[in-house]
């Protein structure tokens, strides 16, 4: 009665642990190992606390390279249900991901271990910044900081828009074009864009599809 | 801060229901939610939009985590945990729901192209958050050239993008932009 408790509860961490070495060759037949929820919960802490501005490539290092809970295929099916969802991706993908082996305990410890740790983090500098946000030293460094955290998302944009200009879509910069225009330039209300554009767009992709 | 209940209120309903037309995430949803804090509810200035946003970049997790400043420098601890969860609630749920049958769908026509079709429009959203930033912080060519090399090095290099925070904060307290 002892036994299975302790080996469901750190055998199965150390085993995955075990298997990420190199030397030792992952037997096929062994399949995927389900992680329990205390696993769940520090898995997406850890996930949480290693990625800035993207926590995507660490969720992915973490599920499929160190504990091979899933293989690349699933885990990028999985993700591109989060992706396209609306919302935050990776907060999306972690209920997704937790449900998926342990039901709603699973989605609930996936979400607080990602969502946790950086709100305790955000929440001190939160109450720094009202004590001290006034001052002109502190005003300054974040002046300096915006301009990079701009060049970053400069970045994500140029990585998403790669894939939609090789292949070739001739649409896709003109939708994006309008939603910027739209949303940055007239300033109307995100969900006036949203569904104007989206519609349209939907209706652009379906009919390509259909073309020879 | 003032009616604390009432504001509750209206954060939660204002965030749960950006949260739906949020696709490409949390950056996509930035200029919304400048345009909702700082020219419709005047919760903050334009500048300090741009610090929480600069706080939310530099912290570890999830980019979502800027409701949570927001909910902060509205109505506190409180305001924290109802706009964090009014955020992420309702997409998780549907996101929940939806895992259980999204797989059934896999060859069907028009979940390729609902996939496909919102791609452009989720990237012109993010785009449209980098406009509106950079209206109020890039305002020099300094900040623009911070800003250029940011997007040079992280798209080209996979170096830690907290060491080119680092180095833009050390200029910005140098006072040059």
């Amino acid at each position: 009665m002892r036994e299975r408790p302790h080996w469901r509860g750190c055998g199965r961490l150390a085993n995955a642990r075990f298997m990420t070495n190199s030397t030792v060759p992952a037997s096929p037949e062994a399949g995927p190992i389900n992680p329990g929820v205390g696993e769940l919960f520090l898995a997406f802490v850890k996930v949480a606390l290693s990625g800035f501005g993207a926590a995507l490539p660490w969720a992915r290092r973490m599920i499929v390279e160190q504990k091979r809970w899933m293989t690349a295929q699933e885990f990028n099916e999985s993700f591109a249900l989060a992706q396209f969802l609306p919302g935050p991706n990776v907060v999306n993908f972690s209920v997704v991901f937790g449900a998926r082996f342990a039901g709603v305990p699973g989605a609930l410890a996936a979400f607080l271990g990602l969502m946790l740790p950086p709100l305790v983090i955000v929440l001190i500098l939160a109450v720094l910044y009202a004590r001290f946000g006034e001052l002109a030293v502190l005003s300054r460094v974040l002046s300096g900081v915006v301009c990079a955290a701009i060049g970053l998302l400069i970045a994500t944009v140029a990585k998403m828009a790669k894939p939609l200009f090789t292949r070739g879509w001739d649409w896709a910069p003109l939708i994006a074009l309008a939603a910027i225009v739209g949303v940055a330039i007239l300033r109307w209300p995100l969900p006036y864009v949203f569904l104007g554009l989206a519609p349209v767009s939907i209706a652009l992709a379906w009919f390509r599809k259909a073309a020879p | 801060m003032s009616g604390g209940g009432n504001v509750l209120l209206t954060m939660a309903g204002y965030f749960a229901s950006l949260s739906l037309f949020a696709f490409g995430g949390a950056n996509a949803a930035i200029p919304e939610m400048q345009r909702v804090s700082v020219d419709v509810m005047h919760w903050m200035t334009a500048k300090e939009f741009n610090d929480t946003f600069a706080i939310a970049q530099m912290s570890p997790g999830p980019n979502v985590i800027i409701v949570a400043l927001i909910g902060y420098h509205v109505a506190g601890l409180p305001g924290a945990g109802v706009a964090t969860l009014a955020m992420c609630g309702p997409t998780c749920a549907l996101a929940f729901v939806l895992s259980r049958v999204w797989d059934r769908f896999k060859a069907a026509r028009w979940r390729a192209a609902l996939q496909n079709g919102l791609v452009p429009v989720a990237l012109g959203l993010i785009a449209a958050s980098v406009i509106v930033i950079a209206r109020t912080a890039d305002h020099d060519l300094v900040g623009v050239a911070i800003t250029a090399v940011t997007a040079i090095v992280a798209f080209t290099t996979r170096l830690n993008p907290l060491w080119l925070f680092a180095a833009a904060g050390v200029i910005g307290l140098t006072g040059l932009v």
